[in-house]
């Protein structure tokens, strides 16, 4: 046999001696709606950096989303609190294990570390409240009269996030961990000119087991997609933190069909207030008596 | 003298007719007109116009109110723009001080007050009397004690005060309403100008007078009287700084509209369709009660109103007729009689919109129920109406009637239950009435509403948080919560 070449290549001879010769298996970038990673069902791609292609969300893509948060909020806001901080926990640890991709999508350098540490910070942080909030802002009430009386914050359904358009991790990161402490689905439409670090952060989350539909993050361009997610009559609230001060004052305007919570706190805020803002207070009243 | 058995007998089938009860009205003085409250006086209203405020049990004019125009209501933003700034920066005791005086002033008039409201609104006296007059003073009670605690409240945080807070009120528990709104307010170093309902304003221009009384300083708080032109003007002035705003659905969608972009704080308690749940297992004449009190009390004119009744199918019958009985015992009549359970609706314009609404019910095919009761000749008057056959489709079950009109539809299982009480719009309040504690404890967890009253209906108290999920608005009044809207957290 030594010395007969085989007609077929082997599998060895595909890897690159050196880094020059190899040909890299590049990664097509999707949405991630109801658990699944998917183009967008229009078919329609763009390309903020010039060259990666990304999928550019349609209304119909929007819907969807929707449509499966509000499928996985009955099941994720019945979680036990500390299954919840179990599982934003493991999404800090899934995000560090992939810290050197991260830095590298952010441009790397002393920057990009920087912002990959606090988004990693801030899922710990978060993960922390959510056995917490409850205790911090609920009350029980002294009513005047024969009656056991609390209130406890509950989340507030199907939350819609704009992340802003820098920093592209750490700025969604800052209000996903919140809004998911608290109990809530979302759907979160990533920074518009730097979408692959959202989109490589649904991948995160996607091992991190939030249940599907939990968190669904679409790419494309904002003045497509906001005002469908701003008059969405199945959104709740709006995370408005990210926004022009155009694009708030036309999602109040939206948001007013359904009386959405449009929630506009400085993008930088680390805040237990942050959590209750897409939270309701609920109150409940028992007779005391034999 | 004990009664013989053969005395008894013939007692017990006799019917009592109830001796008229009225309160004393002769030591009110209704002035025939009023200006606007603005800086500490009453001014008379640049617009020049006036409106009738009437007793809607009689349809007698009560006085003659101003219709506050833009100049007015510029004037009276001015005035809390100017008192704003020293009144924000007194110290946080001596805001304490002023609150509790007003507390105290609402006590001492306890009365005055609540024939007053009686008169303009039309609810019975024994209401405003045990229920609107004694809360709004434990909430001015209730809030001054905050004022010099934020710090407390809310650790680790910047506090101040947003600026001036424009508040629109309703009609349905005017005092009441106006307290819930001006409290926290001022507890927090806001000012206000407030605008009481149309129908109703005569009570909150005594608390003018109150306000005078207890020496707070000038503009701090401000009454302006007027309709929904007024209360636009008001909150899309630009030096308002917070609207608070409790009304119906529709004008809340309105403001929140309107203020889009303008970056001033809103809060918004809105309309509601609450469900009032009754399992196989509650008390039964104890829920009866719950139902009346729940859709009965203040004419329905309540936005947390139990309004849908959904009983477990097992005991519908049994129920509905207990629940009849106790309907045809309801005293309907002058709201000043102190046994009257039923009083005046509060306007014509609600009555018709009671009466439209009835009539859809019977359209759509859901089977009537109104006991028997003497409407008196003049004055707007609804009796207690109740529908059973009601699908959940119908307008009846899925519109706020803001009436004495019950609708009541069954279920078999829990979980029915909730999925019939959580499919509306709403979610104010929710109700429900089993002996299971665990029951309670699943059931209001389920339901999607700021309030949930287990074994127990339309209660209230200062320490406790009122306001809703979804279309019945956000933000929430009472409590410790109830002090954020009005401060801003950094």
């Amino acid at each position: 046999m030594a010395g007969k070449r085989s007609t077929r290549p082997s599998p060895q001879t595909a890897l690159a001696r050196n880094s020059r010769d190899r040909v890299e298996v590049r990664k097509t970038y999707k949405q991630y709606v109801g658990g699944e990673f998917v183009r967008s069902e229009s078919g329609r791609a763009y390309r903020p950096d010039g060259a990666v292609n990304v999928p550019r969300g349609s209304r119909k893509d929007l819907r969807d989303a929707v449509r499966a948060a509000r499928g996985a909020f009955a099941g994720w806001a019945a979680r036990t609190a500390m299954n919840r901080g179990q599982i934003l926990y493991r999404a800090a640890e899934m995000l560090d294990g992939r810290r050197t991709q991260f830095i590298e999508l952010l441009g790397g350098g002393r920057k990009a570390r920087e912002e990959l540490e606090q988004a990693v910070e801030t899922l710990v942080w978060y993960a922390g409240w959510t056995d917490k909030i409850v205790q911090v802002t609920g009350t029980v009430n002294p009513v005047a009269g024969p009656f056991f009386n609390f209130t406890i914050p509950e989340p507030t359904g199907v939350v819609g996030i704009v992340a802003p358009e820098q920093p592209a991790l750490l700025g969604l990161v800052r209000r996903l961990a919140p809004a998911l402490c608290g109990g809530n689905v979302v759907v979160a439409l990533a920074s518009e000119t730097m979408p692959i670090p959202a989109l490589t952060l649904a991948e995160v989350l996607a091992t991190s087991d939030f249940p599907s539909g939990v968190v669904n993050v679409l790419s494309g361009q904002r003045r497509e997609l906001l005002p469908w997610l701003a008059a969405h009559m199945d959104v709740n609230a709006i995370d408005a933190g990210g926004c022009t001060p155009e694009e708030v004052a036309a999602i109040e305007k939206a948001a007013a069909d359904n009386v959405k919570r449009v929630v506009k706190m400085p993008a930088g805020e680390l805040s237990p207030h942050l959590i209750t803002a897409f939270m309701e207070m609920k109150t409940i009243w028992h007779p005391i008596g034999v | 003298m004990a009664i013989t058995k053969r005395q008894a007998a013939p007692l017990a089938k006799q019917t009592f007719e109830y001796a008229p009860a009225p309160e004393a009205t002769d030591h009110i003085r209704i002035q025939p007109r009023y200006g606007l409250f603005v800086g500490g006086r009453m001014l008379e209203p640049h617009s020049k116009k006036r409106f009738p405020t009437i007793n809607p049990a009689t349809e007698q004019k009560l006085s003659e109110v101003a219709e506050a125009d833009a100049v007015d209501v510029g004037r009276a933003v001015a005035a809390a723009d100017k008192a704003f700034t020293s009144w924000s920066r007194l110290a946080p005791s001596l805001r304490a001080r002023y609150l509790f005086r007003i507390s105290r002033l609402i006590q001492e008039r306890a009365r005055e007050l609540a024939v007053v409201e009686t008169m303009d609104g039309g609810k019975p006296i024994k209401e405003s009397r045990d229920v609107d007059i004694p809360l709004s003073a434990a909430h001015f009670f209730y809030y001054a004690g905050w004022a010099d605690k934020l710090e407390w409240a809310f650790p680790n945080r910047r506090l101040r005060p947003v600026g001036v807070a424009g508040q629109v009120i309703p009609w349905n528990f005017p005092l009441l309403m106006l307290s819930w709104k001006i409290a926290p307010a001022l507890a927090a170093g806001n000012t206000v100008v407030l605008k009481p309902a149309e129908t109703t304003p005569l009570s909150a221009l005594l608390f003018a007078e109150i306000c005078q009384q207890a020496e707070l300083p000038p503009g701090v708080v401000n009454i302006i009287t007027g309709a929904g032109k007024t209360g636009s003007l008001l909150v899309s002035h630009p030096a308002v700084k917070k609207v608070a705003f409790t009304g119906s659905t529709e004008v809340g969608k309105l403001i929140q509209r309107t203020l889009a972009g303008t970056g001033k704080r809103l809060s918004l308690e809105l309309g509601g369709k609450a469900a009032n749940i009754v399992f196989e297992d509650a008390p039964l004449d104890q829920a009866v009660e719950g139902i009346v009190n729940g859709i009965y009390f203040n004419q329905g004119h309540v936005c947390c109103a139990g309004s849908r009744l959904l009983v477990q199918e097992s005991i519908a019958k049994p129920l509905l007729e207990k629940l009849k009985q106790r309907l045809s015992t309801l005293r309907l009549g002058d709201p000043l009689d102190k046994n009257t359970d039923i009083g005046a609706i509060n306007s014509r314009a609600q009555l018709e919109k009671i009466q439209g609404l009835v009539a859809s019910g019977v359209e759509e095919g859901a089977e009537i129920y109104q006991p028997e009761c003497r409407i008196p000749e003049r004055g707007f008057w609804f009796p207690p109406t109740l529908f059973t056959n009601v699908s959940q489709s119908y307008r009846i079950a899925r519109e706020e009637i803001f009436g004495p009109v019950l609708s009541v539809l069954t279920f078999r299982t829990p979980a029915e239950a909730v999925e019939k009480a959580n499919n509306t719009p709403y979610g104010l309040s929710a109700g429900v009435w089993t002996d299971k504690g665990s029951r309670i404890l699943w059931m209001a967890e389920r339901m999607r509403a700021g309030v949930v009253w287990a074994n127990t209906f339309n209660r209230f108290d200062p320490t406790s948080p009122f306001g809703g999920y979804k279309e019945s608005g956000f933000g929430r009044e009472g409590g410790v919560h109830g002090l954020l809207p009005y401060l801003e957290l950094t």
